[in-house]
């Protein structure tokens, strides 16, 4: 099969280009990308990506295959190639740092606006902070969110302002902080969220929702935001 | 939160009040669009004296008043989203603010010219 990779070594190359390779697939087995790209690096150890648990669990392995985000060890080949033909290339909308790899900072700057942790200005309790399972369950399809990146580099939002759009990941994030029943800086969360950019960037164009590997909607978790400045507002 | 929205883009500005603005003079363009709309309809015989009877009725220069308000509000609105996304320093570099506040400036005036002329037109003057 032949795979197109984008090469980018900052320290030798003037600008990136496209290397091809020519993968001897096996047969009868549908390999997953992360595999694909572990033979062109028995070819040519030079190429660069990062990788981790090589399960969809760590979120290392985001890239862009085919034109698609998504976690290369979780996509199947068959999935990403079109024409027998694999194009892989890093996340778009980030400074590439070498080949595959992106520089997140811009990303994690986002992520960290939100304050990601539960605020709570009451004691502390002698053991723990109860929940109802009812108020638990308003965490599902939020908490689960590996920080891959594949919604918000996917958004061009984020691409035009990854300086001031909070971006799916974050603006998921903002929410499962604003729906826990045992975080007590909603007011404040809100009042943070209000500009123009932070939310009101997204124009509901679903590219986040499309690509995440995790099936989570932070459209949907952008539109409760939404609502929750309007009733703050009204 | 750690750190605010940076730079001077926002001139003060609330993401929640152009949102609702945004949705309600989109309501009232639909809905005045619609009301002519209609009246063409029961009209088919358009004729200048049945537009000119139409648009000297009071209630129709309030609500046609009412629709260029709400398209001006719309287009500042929209245009000012256009520049800040497109008009940034990540795509035009160091001249981006210039360039941007140009551009709005443009806008601006245009959409008071309309605002004026459209004034003009109902009232006859
Ligand atoms: S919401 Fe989905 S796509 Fe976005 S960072 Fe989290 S897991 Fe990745």
């Amino acid at each position: 099969m032949l795979v197109s990779v984008y090469r980018y070594n900052p320290e030798v190359d003037d600008k990136p280009h496209m290397q091809d390779y020519n993968i001897e697939l096996p047969e009868g087995r549908d390999l997953m990308v992360l595999d694909v790209l572990q033979l062109i690096k028995d070819q040519d150890p030079t190429l660069g990506y990062r990788r981790s648990c090589r399960e969809g669990v760590c979120g290392s392995d985001g890239m862009n295959m085919n034109g698609v985000n998504g976690l290369a060890c979780i996509t199947p080949v068959s999935a990403a190639a079109k024409n027998g033909k694999l194009i892989l290339r890093p996340l778009p909308g980030l400074p590439v740092v070498r080949d595959l790899v992106v520089d997140m900072t811009m990303f994690y700057q986002q992520f960290e606006k939100v304050e990601p942790y539960l605020l709570n200005n009451t004691p502390a309790p002698a053991i723990e902070r109860l929940q109802s399972p009812e108020d638990r369950a308003k965490l599902d399809g939020l908490y689960e969110c590996i920080l891959c990146a594949c919604c918000t580099t996917s958004c061009p939002s984020f691409w035009w302002n990854p300086d001031k759009f909070i971006g799916p990941a974050g603006l998921l994030q903002a929410y499962r902080f604003l729906a826990d029943s045992r975080d007590t800086a909603t007011e404040e969360r809100l009042a943070g969220l209000e500009d123009p950019f932070s939310v009101f960037r997204c124009r509901g164009i679903m590219n986040c929702v499309a690509v995440c590997p995790k099936g989570l909607n932070p459209t949907k978790a952008i539109g409760h935001i939404r609502q929750m400045l309007l009733q703050r507002g009204s | 939160m750690v750190s605010r929205v940076s730079g001077a883009t926002n001139l003060g500005r609330n993401g929640l009040h152009d949102w609702v603005l945004q949705r309600f003079s989109a309501i009232v363009l639909a809905i005045y669009t619609l009301g002519l709309l209609g009246w063409f309809a029961v009209n088919p015989d358009f004729s200048y004296g049945a537009w000119r009877g139409l648009f000297d009725a009071t209630w129709m220069k309030i609500a046609t008043l009412a629709a260029i308000i709400a398209l001006c509000a719309h287009a500042w609105i929209g245009m000012w989203t256009i520049a800040t996304d497109y008009l940034t320093s990540l795509a035009l570099g160091k001249a981006a603010t210039f360039v941007r506040l140009l551009f709005q400036a443009g806008c601006v005036i245009l959409i008071f010219t309309y605002l004026v002329w459209g004034v003009q037109i109902l009232w006859g003057l």
